[in-house]
């Protein structure tokens, strides 16, 4: 492909997107009166559940004494690893990079 | 500024003489649609030191119809290790940013050797604790150029080196540091029943002119190994008769003071809570009446 | 030990004795008066977890994840006041999970719902107006380089992130089937979105963020995915609120 094609390419992907932009956005209405819950960790100064519950039992806190049960979805779905190879433990460059120090 | 040096202001804050809510943001159009009885709410600074999103535009919003308190859960005041500077730093820009009614803590610690239990845990009642309570109250008033409130925490067990009474150790705090006070009458009640004393005499004991806040809100019962009653502080319920009877009583005593009604548990629809705010209003009432 | 060094590690730690000195109101020990301090602790940091992990507590059931938040928080108590940031080392505690090793995908699922997370309470950033890149000609568009929302974020996965994240997220929503997949994260308004991303385009939005111009990353994109077309990562950046400048040629 020339530069110029390229630049054509390029023009034209930008104008389709810009179109699909102005057909979704009047859809776009969430505001702050769509009083969203928090999606997580609210700090309280209430007291928890009395004097019997997870913080007393006193089972083994080491990991490798912890076993997993049957129990939620992901008995419903069968994800092999990578067949590439690719390692576990993906990393997530793009993620960790926006991190602060 | 430094607590011998700081002159007392008339007011405690800037809050009305009237009932307010603990703000959760489920109930954030009912409370812009019906507030009720509510003229002001509270809110958790730590739930606000995000740096933007829907926290701080609904804040901002409510900031605009109704006096905010700022009510801190996390500052650890009571903590042996020095004050989290990270985080007073975020509290001042919150606080610059609001410019809230109020600004009040906890007499407790929650973060010890770096790590943060997520608790108002307990202190003993010592000379050396009121020393290091009083050093965090002035490193926060003189960072923060304002002037704060301490809350009285519910007790479930004392300690054994505790030199002082809790209302006389809040009062030695407020005198020294010139803070207000913010009076839990939950946490009294509680306390007293855990600890075993009158919360009658535990008001009475209480220096009420320092007081620029009411704390009510409900509680849960269990036992401890005696079989005796151990109330827990769960904000989880409505308030209990003997409770609203302890605010009159106190009201009548200190005159009319913003009061404040703690949901945070459970937390129930709007209309609910309310009417909780409507009961507090009505006790208000009844103390100006009877004054 | 401190009475504060004492009071933590008991809390965290129920096999050991109740501190020395603490009383009940008729100078008895106080026993399971202490448990208050244990539960509250134990079970704010559980739900805090849940909360901030809904696939994942989804994914492994209730008791599953009651017991890996109890070896958690004990392995890794708050370093923050703030509970909007716990659970920050939560998607590596998985991954080196040996118990969990046969489901390996759920540290990347679990840095999904925390970028999710990370997206709701970023700083606001105003957008840009579609019609500032309407406005540019062919030449000066190639040239451009972009600026992006603080609340936008990107993952790239060796696993079906998206589509693990949207089984046990909506309602009716297919299961999802083995493959890589990379996860746009933007924030229209106040609610973070995760789209997933067609190939070449993770490449493209990785590019411009390191501060290329429109024509190097796009050729970077090419180069991965012979068949890229930025219309479809541009618009949903756009709708996304994503895009907070456009600067002309030199680097910023």
């Amino acid at each position: 492909m020339s530069t110029t094609q390229k630049t054509l390419a390029v023009a034209g992907a930008v104008a389709a997107a810009l179109t699909a932009v102005a057909t979704t956005q009047a859809s776009a209405q969430a505001k702050e009166k769509c009083y969203g819950v928090s999606l997580a960790g609210q700090n309280d100064c209430a007291a928890g559940p009395g004097t019997t519950c997870a913080g007393t039992s006193t089972v083994d806190y080491q990991g490798n004494a912890w076993t997993l049960v049957d129990a939620g979805t992901c008995a419903d779905i069968e994800i092999p690893a990578a067949a590439d190879g690719t390692p576990r433990h993906g990393a997530l460059e793009a993620l960790d990079r926006d991190q602060p120090a | 500024m430094s607590a011998s040096t700081t002159p007392t202001p008339l007011r405690l804050n800037q809050l009305p003489n009237a009932a307010g809510v603990g703000y959760k943001p489920q109930h954030f159009q009912q409370i812009l649609d019906a507030p009720g009885p509510v003229q002001w709410l509270e809110i958790h600074a730590e739930n606000y030191m995000g740096d933007g999103g829907r926290p701080l535009a609904q804040l901002r919003h409510l900031a605009e119809r109704f006096a905010i308190s700022v009510h801190g859960v996390g500052l650890s005041i009571g903590g042996e290790s020095p004050l989290d500077a990270d985080h007073l730093a975020r509290l001042k820009q919150l606080l610059s940013w609001l410019n809230p009614a109020s600004f009040s803590e906890h007499l407790a610690w929650s973060t010890h050797d770096s790590h943060f239990y997520n608790d108002l845990l307990p202190l003993p009642y010592t000379d050396a604790t009121l020393a290091r309570v009083c050093d965090h109250i002035n490193q926060v008033q003189d960072l923060l150029g304002r002037r704060m409130l301490l809350e009285n925490p519910s007790s479930y067990l004392a300690f054994a080196e505790s030199t002082w009474e809790e209302p006389a150790f809040l009062h030695e705090i407020a005198r020294r540091t010139g803070c207000g006070l913010l009076l839990d009458v939950n946490n009294v009640f509680v306390s007293a029943t855990n600890l075993g004393y009158r919360p009658q005499d535990y008001i009475a004991a209480y220096p009420l002119d320092l007081v620029g806040e009411i704390h009510v809100g409900g509680h849960d019962e269990d036992e401890d190994d005696h079989g005796k009653p151990l109330l827990i502080d769960s904000h989880g319920a409505e308030v209990v008769d003997p409770v609203w009877a302890l605010l009159r009583d106190t009201l009548t005593r200190s005159g009319a003071r913003p009061v404040l009604v703690e949901w945070d548990t459970d937390v129930p629809d709007w209309p609910v809570l309310a009417a909780e705010a409507a009961r507090a209003a009505a006790a208000l009432t009844q103390a100006r009446e009877a004054a | 030990m401190s009475r504060q060094q004492e009071f933590t590690r008991a809390i965290l730690n129920a096999q050991l004795p109740v501190p020395e000195g603490l009383l009940d109101g008729e100078m008895r020990a106080a026993g399971r008066r202490f448990s208050v301090y244990r539960n509250n602790v134990a079970v704010s940091l559980t739900e805090a977890l849940h909360q901030g992990f809904p696939v994942i507590a989804r994914l492994l059931g209730k008791e599953n994840m009651d017991g890996l938040a109890g070896l958690y928080l004990r392995a890794h108590p708050p370093k923050s006041p703030l509970m909007m940031q716990y659970g920050e080392s939560f998607p590596a505690f998985l991954d080196g999970m040996e118990q969990l090793a046969h489901l390996g995908y759920l540290g990347d699922v679990a840095r999904l719902e925390l970028a999710l997370r990370r997206s709701y309470h970023a700083a606001d950033a105003a957008p840009i107006d579609a019609e500032q890149l309407a406005a540019l000609p062919p030449e000066a568009l190639m040239s451009c380089r972009l600026r992006f929302a603080p609340a936008m974020a990107l993952l790239r996965a060796p696993w079906p992130i998206y589509s693990i994240w949207r089984y046990n997220s909506l309602d009716g929503a297919p299961k999802p089937q083995a493959g890589a997949e990379d996860v746009l994260i933007t924030r229209p308004d106040y609610d973070p979105q995760p789209q997933p991303l067609p190939p070449g385009a993770a490449s493209w939005i990785t590019a411009l963020q390191a501060g290329e111009t429109l024509a190097t990353a796009t050729d970077i994109a090419y180069a991965e995915a012979p068949d890229f077309d930025l219309s479809a990562p541009l618009a949903l950046l756009i709708n996304g609120a994503a895009l907070t400048d456009v600067l002309p040629k030199e680097r910023p």
